[in-house]
């Protein structure tokens, strides 16, 4: 029994140790980006040159926000029904599946982005006139003028900028929904099964709400990667607050300005964005 | 009773997971209220033969017919079929995101096209029956394991099944819950619901069993009464099992 002492004191120490430690842990990276984006928008309200680049840069704010927050939604559903498919027993789905994500990530976003905008949306487009104009000829005007409603010319560079950011998030939200469907046992679907529930509403009712409860941290950091790829789209001219800083630096020869108040911008968004997904995780397993 | 048609009827019913023959050629037939208990070593193929009877495994080949209907591999006839039988599963599966009002009112709602009230009015009947309707607004994960079985069977029930089927429901569990499931599994077989169940719990086989089925290597060796079972096994196999599980 006399020993128990000398057992205990070991824990103290460690806890002692610990708590230092803890001050050595703080997270002194944050507080160094929070002095940067502080003194960044400090010199934006101080200096007329800086001023007058962020008044100019920061309409391209709404351009990149809602282009951002359209493709995700977007590339949710595109996700859902290819991550669906990657784990379907039917063989044309399976594949289907499997090529789109298997061609999207071959493929540089760059690259993707300028392939879809100018040839994937007006081959698709002509090819649904071309049916329209068809039809017409059959004399089923009606039908005819619903396939002929759109047109490329009527096709901005900001559609097709959401329709690229789209299709090709949707092939990487794909695998994070295969995953998280994969992570759900086994057991569950048996048990729905059991309960005479089809395999759709097994998937609606119970594997789905607790797939996508595991992933969605996992689909925040995709959208915090959205926000970043979403400059991508100052390809096609549109004006997002890449497009617009390009435009400044180029018209005003004040590159600097420009582009750090460009970066600074972008770190602002996905910083406050990476602490919410933060937040969403530690939430999600106290509750576990 | 004694002309009564069988409820559940196995006709050669051959299962192989590639090489290995699950389920070997089985035949049986099960009347209507009667309780069943399939006992036997580990891999001998009476979970299998189990979860063959309500398709959760497709048999490689022969006929099961519930109630008068053979099973076929059509998908609706399937599921049809399923809402009419009840599984209990050896780890329960209860729906964790639900609370324990909504794993049994789910099915009822998306199955039978129950009202919320209607549903919930017959889950507590269900979980008043199971012994537990207090824990309706709580979550599977703050219930014990005992606790979380008898929902299970409470969400099986609450479909108004024919038949009930148990996985080894029992053997997930600590020794002190196992009571208060084989009460609930005894209480039903006593209100004369047709039951199927994989378990070696010789005393729910005393006091319950009807008939008793001893699989060995996918095959039905010997299927008895629990008297023929306890007082004059037939086979060596039988005989040898017996002795090594009621030893201890």
């Amino acid at each position: 029994m006399a020993e128990q002492p000398q057992a205990i004191k070991p824990i103290i120490e460690i806890d002692d140790l610990s708590s230092k430690k803890s001050i050595r842990d703080l997270p002194w990276w944050f507080f160094a980006l929070i002095l940067i984006a502080i003194y960044v928008f400090f010199i934006i309200t101080t200096n007329q040159n800086y001023n007058d680049a962020f008044n100019f840069i920061k309409i391209g704010l709404v351009v990149t926000i809602k282009t951002t927050l359209i493709s995700y939604v977007i590339a949710i559903l595109f996700g859902l029904l290819a991550g669906l498919g990657r784990i379907s027993k039917s063989v044309i789905l399976n594949n289907i599946s499997r090529l789109y994500v298997e061609l999207i990530r071959g493929i540089p976003i760059l690259v993707l982005i300028f392939f879809i905008a100018f040839v994937g949306v007006p081959v698709l487009v002509d090819g649904m006139n071309n049916i329209g104009y068809w039809l017409s000829g059959l004399g089923l005007d009606f039908l005819g003028k619903i396939f002929t409603a759109v047109t490329n010319q009527d096709l901005s560079m900001n559609a097709r900028a959401i329709t690229a950011l789209a299709f090709t998030y949707g092939a990487y939200l794909a695998e994070i929904f295969r995953a998280g469907i994969q992570s759900i046992v086994k057991g569950q679907m048996e048990a729905a099964r059991s309960l005479g529930m089809s395999y759709g509403q097994s998937m609606r009712y119970v594997i789905l709400p607790q797939a996508i409860r595991n992933v969605l941290p996992a689909l925040g950091n995709d959208f915090v990667a959205m926000v970043k790829d979403s400059s991508l789209v100052s390809v096609l001219a549109v004006r997002d607050i890449t497009q617009v800083s390009r435009l400044y630096a180029g018209t005003t020869f004040r590159f600097r300005e420009a582009y750090i108040i460009l970066a600074v911008l972008y770190l602002t968004m996905t910083v406050i964005l990476s602490l919410g997904v933060q937040l969403l995780e530690r939430r999600l397993r106290k509750h576990d | 009773m004694t002309d009564q048609k069988p409820i559940i009827v196995v006709k050669d019913l051959y299962k192989y997971f590639g090489e290995i023959k699950a389920v070997d050629g089985v035949s049986m037939d099960i009347e209507q209220g009667k309780v069943v208990v399939v006992i036997g070593p580990s891999g001998s193929g009476k979970s299998t033969l189990l979860r063959c009877i309500n398709h959760l495994e497709e048999p490689t080949s022969g006929e099961i017919w519930i109630d008068g209907e053979k099973l076929t591999h059509a998908a609706k006839q399937i599921n049809e079929i399923r809402a009419e039988i009840g599984m209990v599963f050896q780890l329960f599966n209860l729906f964790p995101h639900l609370s324990v009002l909504e794993n049994v009112t789910l099915a009822q709602k998306v199955i039978r096209g129950r009202s919320q009230d209607e549903a919930n009015q017959i889950a507590m009947e269900k979980l008043k029956r199971v012994g537990i309707p207090e824990k309706a607004d709580a979550y599977p994960s703050n219930l014990s394991g005992g606790q979380q079985q008898r929902v299970a069977i409470a969400r099986a029930l609450a479909m108004d099944p024919k038949i009930m089927l148990f996985d080894e429901p029992t053997s997930a569990l600590d020794p002190e819950m196992i009571k208060e499931v084989l009460d609930v599994m005894l209480d039903l077989a006593q209100e004369g619901m047709t039951m199927v169940c994989v378990s070696h719990e010789m005393g729910f086989v005393r006091s319950a069993a009807d008939e008793v089925v001893f699989m060995d290597f996918g095959k039905i060796v010997e299927h008895t009464t629990p008297e023929g079972l306890f007082n004059n096994p037939q086979n060596d196999r039988t005989k040898l099992f017996l002795s090594q599980i009621l030893e201890h």
